[in-house]
């Protein structure tokens, strides 16, 4: 008879894996006694043998049962010894992976656009080096109108008929000659002004918007800034001011102001004693639908135009226009934005 | 445009503070910029003693002061003037305070080597007289060291910006006027002054007819036996607060003229006129000695008050020195002329002059107050400087007739949205000066003569809206509706491209559309220079011809600020030519350095042309491209390493092209001398980009994957070093399409044991099939097929 418990004890004290092995061999192989006594099985009668057989079989079991524990035993054993010595340095640095940026006014662009989207608007474009007609004249700014002194424009050459748009206006022209009313357009662009200082730089951005139709109102302009304000700045109160002012190619004219507060140095936004200037707007001019061959009898609305640098600057708390331009690795990085951050209207313009 | 509340208070009745109006001043369009002390700057001036003085080491003439404010306050003060001494009691500037007579900001200065910190002042640096001779001595006021020189009244000047279409408000009355039709008081009546105008205008005036005539007309009055002097207290304080510098009575009169009334008037010495004034068109070469005191060439056309010598003024814009009026003066022509604006424009801005005359007359002043210019100011100088006036003459226009503008009576509803009362209609523009007849349909609108700026309907509705308030608009909430696509597939695609280059670890900088031309020369490829008239500086020229002109420079400030290992991006414009439209939409990258700089467990390397390639492969794929349509060659741009650079055109070498990347030319690393030298971009060409007919979404190809098992093989060519890996790689697609999914050079080296001119390239083949698994004898098959190929197209062997 086999000492079963000798056996399985034989096997719970294997040292390792070998010995295991020599141990299975032993217990289990040809030559082991209880395949001895498998091949003895024969000699007996049939109730022997079958209350024998399963006897074995049952003897059989259990070792390989503790053959097969003291294995997994010795395994986790030697993955542990191995963790053991398998240790790295941890805080080393990590592989560098760059991270690339996206410039605020990319982002702002992405998000004025995401937001006069959810109204309608869609996006339209005009070149850089503009017409003076399509500027100015055909924006009833005449030659020798002083509202061209408040252009610092730069030309293209003496005779000053081809210039940089000092303005994204000129697009309101060429996209109305290109189409029929209505007209719901946003326009971002580079403008251009001949003015270098700590607070003007002789490029800048502009977002440009009209919406022509029959019966477009100031009420309709003024419903249109207050929610593209709001949704902006991402606040529910905001102070909003219309300002007469004057534009030639708008009639009437306005300016809007938001109220902030001062808050340690920086601007917020909302409420607040203060008043700041942030676009100019008003009724398409008549003479301006005129040119454009648009019916100022059957159709009329509203145009804005705003400073996108501005906006950044103020949402973001930027305070140097002309650092925008000037490509700084160390401000790219701490004022841009993660690629992945996608402004969207239904999981909202910041993350 | 600068008033005082006092001045303001001349022509309004009215209880309202000063907050008050300015908080309507604004709400009417009057945007009030600033307001300060009327004596504004002048409260920086302090009386000083002059405790200690000392012979500046560096110059004879010069001394150093030591000034005391009282108390333990002394600084140090270089001073010119000879009478300054120790125990004087003066006036001091500290750095910072703006001198009245030259309206220069004093800054703290080394005056030959010694350090001054502001100035003592003479009477004439102050304006307060024209003695220059030394500095103010104020012996008697020994108790008042320390404290402000001018007396402060409590005057506060307040700044309003004036909108071009707004000459009215050029004056104070006009600002006034629109301050009491906004209800914020009652506009006083001008009060008529009684002139004795017994003698005829004696001198003639003549305003020739020509074609472009600048002058419409010329009104006059001779005052003779005057005595012009400076001018009394009060007169000289109005003309300060204003910011203008008193000059004498009867030139201050007429400036005081100008700001009260918006009227410009002109003071002749009426002995220094030859014989007549005559205003004609100026020709081309004559000379004119301005007020200001240049000499300035006439061109042709310009409109000139002259007489037989020569030119006396220059209409509407400046007088000359040679009838110039001077303390001596005894008899005077006043001259109250309405100019054309755009006469005035044009002259002003070919000879570069401004002045505030000039600013009134091209925005449009009152052609119908020339005979109350008259009066107002002959009455002044009158009372002033004594002297008998003529009776007013005109030549020309004596007055212009108003404009009517019909408007239909729900205009205003229409454009602003909410309604307007006749009622409230009358009132507002009667109150601005309008007259108006009201029947059932619309308004009859009589225009006021000082109001160039009204010509049509909406010109009185913004006049209506603008005084009722834009508060009073309801709003109207927009409509969240959609009808029309928001971007166009190119506006994706800027977009898009952005954000997949932003990903591969660039940042994204926005630089000038113009540039350096000597930068923008190396990148040109050829193209024609496009130069900018009126640069803001000789190193922003021109409109930029490529991407990388600003990219490489801005690369370069970053390496010098000590950030070698960069990569940078811009999309934009790049312009071809001088017309409208002639620009594309670019997006160009640029890296530099070295990666795995001090990394330590990766081998540091050179970034170099493979790392831009999978760069711009891969944001082509994100595009939209497939990358099988991608054609690569070296066919590249001068501005690139010829040897080290490549075009990716589409579908085939003579495709559309997409992009270029490569090493930038040493030449050019050189010539702008960047610190890290190996410098690698690439540039896409937006418009290039292919549109879809489809969305990209819908148009997946059938999900088809073999389930048989695939097998690799590895082959050895050594081929004429000529021979590309890329046609290596096309001639093994080729062999069969079917069987062969992938194909992918992993080793190329010449040298060690390959013969001269050739090269080793190893690939890795996939063959797999879509019905079946291969058999060995199936693969090999297409083994040997691919070692034909090779040896038959190329002359290349296997390597055993």
């Amino acid at each position: 008879m086999v000492d079963l418990r000798e056996l399985i004890q034989k096997v719970s004290q294997a040292k390792d894996k070998s010995e295991l092995q020599i141990l299975k061999t032993q217990f289990l192989g040809k030559n082991s006694q209880i395949n001895q006594e498998f091949k003895k099985l024969g000699a007996l009668t049939e109730d022997e043998r079958k209350a024998k057989a399963t006897s074995l079989n049952n003897e059989k079991k259990k070792i390989t049962e503790a053959i097969n524990y003291r294995l997994k035993e010795l395994e986790k054993s030697e993955i542990n010894k191995k963790l053991q010595n398998d240790k790295v340095d941890i805080t080393l640095p990590a592989r560098e992976r760059p991270n690339g940026k996206i410039h605020p006014v990319s982002q702002v662009i992405d998000e004025i656009s995401s937001i006069f989207s959810e109204i309608g608007f869609s996006v339209a474009e005009g070149p850089d080096v503009e017409t003076e007609y399509n500027n100015f004249t055909a924006l009833n700014t005449p030659e020798n109108h002083p509202a061209r002194d408040m252009h610092d424009t730069f030309y293209l050459h003496g005779n000053k008929k081809i210039l940089l748009r000092t303005h994204t206006s000129p697009v309101q022209i060429r996209a109305m000659l290109d189409g029929k009313p209505p007209f719901k357009i946003i326009v971002p662009g580079r403008t251009y002004r001949c003015d270098s200082d700590q607070t003007h730089a002789p490029m800048f951005h502009q977002l440009e918007g009209l919406h022509i139709d029959k019966d477009i109102t100031m009420g309709h302009l003024k419903g249109c800034l207050d929610y593209f304000v709001k949704e902006f700045f991402e606040v529910k109160k905001i102070q909003m001011r219309f300002r007469p002012s004057h534009f030639p190619f708008t009639e009437p004219s306005a300016e809007v102001d938001i109220g902030y507060r001062l808050e340690n140095g920086r601007i917020i936004v909302g409420e607040g004693d203060k008043w700041l200037e942030i676009l100019g707007c008003g009724m398409v001019h008549p003479n301006v639908l005129k040119n454009a061959k648009v019916d100022p009898k059957k159709f009329q609305g509203f145009a804005f135009g705003m400073g996108i640098d501005r906006l950044a600057m103020l949402k973001y708390g930027i305070n140097d226009l002309r650092s925008f331009f000037e490509a700084d690795f160390r401000w790219l990085n701490y004022f841009g934005f993660d690629p992945l951050d996608v402004p969207t209207s239904y999981r909202g313009l910041s993350r | 445009m600068i008033i005082t509340l006092s001045w303001l208070k001349d022509h309004l009745n009215t209880s309202a503070n000063l907050e008050k109006i300015i908080d309507k001043l604004t709400g009417i369009g009057l945007e009030v910029e600033g307001i300060k002390d009327s004596q504004g700057e002048l409260s920086d001036f302090k009386i000083a003693k002059i405790v200690k003085t000392e012979k500046h080491p560096n110059a004879d003439k010069l001394k150093l002061c030591e000034v005391s404010l009282g108390e333990n306050k002394h600084i140090k003060v270089v001073c010119g003037a000879e009478n300054a001494r120790d125990g004087l009691i003066s006036v001091y500037a500290p750095p910072g305070a703006i001198i009245p007579k030259t309206k220069m900001k004093l800054k703290i200065a080394k005056i030959r080597g010694i350090e001054s910190r502001g100035m003592l002042c003479s009477e004439s640096e102050l304006n307060i007289s024209n003695k220059s001779d030394g500095i103010i001595e104020l012996n008697n006021r020994v108790k008042d060291i320390g404290k402000n020189f001018f007396k402060s009244k409590g005057e506060k000047s307040i700044d309003v910006s004036i909108t071009p279409n707004r000459p009215d408000c050029l004056g104070v009355r006009g600002i006034a006027r629109d301050l009491a039709s906004a209800g914020l008081g009652k506009l006083s009546s001008v009060k008529k002054a009684k002139i004795k105008q017994i003698f005829s205008q004696p001198i003639k005036i003549s305003i020739i007819k020509e074609k472009n005539q600048g002058c419409m007309s010329f009104g006059a009055c001779y005052i003779k036996g005057i005595k012009n002097k400076e001018s009394p207290k009060w007169l000289k304080e109005k003309i300060i607060s204003l910011g203008l510098k008193p000059i004498s009575a009867v030139v201050d009169i007429t400036n005081y003229v100008m700001l009260d009334l918006n009227r410009p008037l002109h003071a002749y010495d009426a002995d220094k006129i030859d014989k007549e004034i005559i205003v004609r068109n100026s020709k081309l070469g004559e000379n004119f000695e301005a007020l200001d005191g240049k000499n300035y060439q006439l061109k042709n056309n310009m409109c000139v008050i002259s007489d037989r010598s020569g030119p006396l003024g220059l209409g509407g814009i400046i007088g000359g020195v040679r009838s110039e009026t001077e303390f001596e003066t005894n008899n005077i022509l006043l001259e109250s002329a309405y100019f054309f604006p755009n006469s005035v424009r044009k002259t002003s801005r070919i000879l570069d002059i401004d002045t505030d005359a000039k600013y009134r007359f091209e925005r449009g002043i009152d052609p119908n107050s020339i005979k109350e210019g008259l009066e107002a100011a002959t009455n002044l100088i009158i009372k002033i400087c004594g002297g008998q006036a003529s009776k007013f003459s005109v030549a020309g226009k004596s007055s212009v007739k108003n404009r009517v503008i019909q408007i239909d009576n729900n205009r205003f509803k229409k454009i602003i949205g909410i309604p307007i009362s006749s009622n409230e209609s009358k009132k507002i523009l009667n109150s601005l000066g309008f007259n108006i007849k009201i029947s059932k349909k619309n308004f009859k609108i009589e225009v006021p003569s000082w109001r160039p700026d009204i010509y049509e309907d909406v010109d009185i509705v913004e006049e209506l809206i603008r005084i009722k308030g834009f508060d009073k608009i309801s709003l109207i909430h927009p409509e969240r509706t959609r009808s029309k696509e928001t971007l166009s597939f190119k506006q994706k695609l800027f977009h898009l491209s952005q954000r997949a280059v932003a990903n591969k670890g660039y940042l994204e900088a926005v630089t000038w559309s113009f540039t350096d031309s000597r930068i923008d020369k190396q990148f040109a490829q050829g193209k024609k220079e496009i130069g900018i008239a009126n640069p803001i500086s000789s190193d922003l020229n021109v409109l930029r011809r490529s991407i990388y002109s600003n990219l490489i420079f801005y690369l370069k400030k970053n390496q010098d600020r000590g950030f070698p290992d960069i990569s940078l991006f811009e999309i934009g414009p790049t312009f071809h030519g001088d017309k409208p439209g002639e620009q594309q939409t670019v997006l160009g990258a640029l890296r530099s350095g070295v990666a795995n700089r001090k990394s330590w467990d990766s081998k540091a390397r050179n970034i170099d042309v493979f790392d831009v390639k999978a760069d711009v492969i891969k944001t082509l794929i994100e595009l939209g491209v497939e990358e099988s349509d991608l054609t690569i060659s070296n066919k590249t741009q001068d501005y690139y390493n010829p040897g080290r650079s490549g075009c990716i055109n589409l579908k085939s070498i003579n495709g559309t092209q997409l992009a270029f990347f490569g090493e930038i030319h040493p030449a050019i690393v050189s010539n702008i001398d960047l610190k890290e030298q190996n410098v690698c971009g690439f540039e896409i060409f937006i418009k290039n980009i292919p549109e879809p007919t489809k969305k990209r979404r819908l148009i997946k190809k059938n999900y088809l994957v073999s389930e048989f098992q695939k097998s690799e093989r590895d082959f050895s060519f050594v081929i004429d070093k000529n021979y590309k890996a890329g046609d290596v790689e096309r001639l093994i697609n080729d062999v069969d399409k079917d069987l062969i999914q992938k194909v992918l050079i992993f080793d190329v080296f010449e040298g060690e044991s390959v013969p001269e001119g050739m090269k080793s390239i190893a690939v890795n083949v996939t063959i797999q099939s879509m019905n079946k698994t291969l058999l060995e004898k199936d693969i090999n098959e297409v083994s040997q097929k691919i070692i034909n190929v090779i040896k038959s197209k190329t002359g290349g062997t296997i390597r055993s």
